[in-house]
């Protein structure tokens, strides 16, 4: 990770939604002309980013809530992935 | 007609995931493709503010998730904040529709506040005056770059939507130029369809395939030197493609359309069908109206096909195509969409997308009572309709 990356401090771009849809039993990224589903613990991640932060430090939440999951590699590519799309700031 | 649900069988549709909110048919623009019907809804005959709350209400409870607040113009409402509000507070994401006629910082910080999520723009023409001859209003155009700049203002997404025809595709590229000046992040480039208003107008409106083919190499140079800037969308004109489109997703399987007198469609062109007999929100409740009414029940699913739809390996992608379409063109709302190249009726679009253009005759604008009022069954449908092809059985 680049030390640029290690300083973003991931928030959700201005006029998306994340919410949860009870349903369907999943969570939500509503777009002005889409809806985003977001599978698994899609919806978490994406709740965490509120702009304070970082990206290692979202990693290091979630490590402590899921001991032993792959955190440290899937959710930089995840957030990463958002951000390319536009709906990460 | 055949009934298309077996009793037996019947599972749960999927939940709906948008509600179109007709608001009002009221409009100060008379663009001649204007999706509302030919027989517009009259202001005493509107939802109350109470009623369209109850609707948001039951929508966010069915899984509605996105809701575009349209119309005519929705800004004609004296209660558009409020019904904003009730749409918040179900959970359900807004974007306004408009001409842009009727919006001042005042009221976009009112909608704003009450949640409003993005705003999508109507543009007819790049060029001022084009613009306002094709609305049939003086100085819209003026209106329309006022809102785009307060949008902006606001800071929330700023969609515009143009539908193309044979006035403006030569003009695509100034319009996306238009969006770009405006700050627009996405623009709808949607070839007209042509029923309702769109197929009364249908001469004047009906481009050339030159013409198509040029505005199509234009918006794909563009999409990709405006990769990352502005999102170009292009909505196929299936008259040209031999392809039909996939209507709504597919009847009753994404989205709704409630009208301003709370007649509930699978999708907004469907009061055009005669027999379908839409349900009411006055009447109904939305579940109901969803899952088991027979209108939303209809075309739902693949029993329903006929000719070369019945087996065909795309019913699962395109759906048949549009009903509405079918109906207009060929008096038989479960035949296969015109539009198709395999469809037996495909002569009817063809022939007038490629045979000679007559001198564009004046646009007939829409305006309540500007087409007679259909008579009573069994009279026949108005002549406007029907001079395309031969009758159905209906």
């Amino acid at each position: 990770m680049t030390r640029t990356a290690q300083q973003w401090c991931p928030a959700l771009a201005p006029a998306l939604m994340l919410r949860h849809d009870a349903v369907r039993g999943t969570d939500l990224l509503v777009l002005p002309e889409r809806v985003v589903v977001l599978e698994g613990h899609g919806g978490m991640v994406v709740g965490l980013c509120d702009g304070t932060r970082t990206v290692p430090g979202i990693v290091g939440e979630l490590a402590e809530r899921f001991p032993g999951a792959p955190v440290a590699t899937t959710v930089p590519a995840f957030l990463d992935s958002l951000r390319q799309e536009g709906w990460l700031t | 007609m055949t009934t298309p649900v077996n009793p037996g069988s019947v599972v749960a549709p999927a939940p709906p995931w948008a509600l179109l909110a007709e608001l009002t048919h009221a409009c100060p623009l008379h663009c001649p493709y204007c999706s509302n019907p030919l027989e517009l809804a009259r202001r005493s005959a509107e939802l109350s503010t109470d009623e369209w709350t109850d609707v948001l209400r039951q929508a966010g409870e069915l899984g509605v998730v996105h809701t575009h607040l349209s119309g005519g113009e929705p800004l004609l409402r004296p209660d558009l904040e409020r019904i904003v509000a009730a749409a918040e507070a179900a959970g359900i994401y807004t974007q306004l529709v408009t001409s842009g006629t009727g919006l001042d910082e005042a009221r976009l910080a009112a909608l704003t506040g009450a949640g409003l999520r993005s705003v999508q723009l109507s543009v007819q023409h790049a060029d001022p005056g084009a613009n306002d001859r094709i609305a049939g209003r003086p100085a819209a155009f003026a209106a329309k770059e006022r809102a785009a700049a307060l949008v902006r203002r606001a800071g929330i997404p700023l969609g515009l939507n143009v539908v193309l025809h044979r006035d403006n595709l030569d003009a695509v590229d100034a319009v996306v130029e238009l969006g770009l000046a405006w700050g627009a992040d996405r623009i709808e480039l949607a070839n007209a369809q042509f029923y309702g208003w769109g197929l009364l107008n249908r001469t004047a409106l009906l481009p050339t395939r030159d013409q198509l083919a040029r505005a199509r190499e234009t918006v794909e140079r563009r999409r990709e030197e405006l990769a990352g800037r502005i999102d170009l969308v292009w909505v196929v004109p299936d008259y040209f493609d031999g392809v039909a489109k996939p209507c709504m997703g597919g009847w009753g399987a994404v989205s709704l359309t409630v009208a301003p007198d709370g007649t509930v469609l699978p999708c907004p062109a469907a009061a055009s069908l005669p027999d379908l007999d839409p349900p009411n929100v006055r009447d109904h409740r939305l579940a109901w109206i969803w899952q088991r009414s027979p209108a939303f029940n209809r075309f739902r699913g693949t029993d329903w096909m006929t000719g070369p739809c019945r087996g065909c390996p795309r019913q699962e992608e395109d759906f048949g195509g549009c009903r509405c379409q079918a109906f207009a063109l060929t008096g038989d709302a479960a035949r296969t969409d015109p539009a198709c190249a395999l469809s037996p009726d495909h002569h009817l679009v063809r022939e007038p997308a490629d045979g000679d253009r007559p001198e564009a005759p004046p646009y007939v604008y829409r305006r309540p009572g500007a087409v007679p009022a259909p008579a009573p069954a069994p009279a026949p449908a108005p002549t406007v309709l029907t001079t395309d092809g031969p009758k159905g059985r209906n």
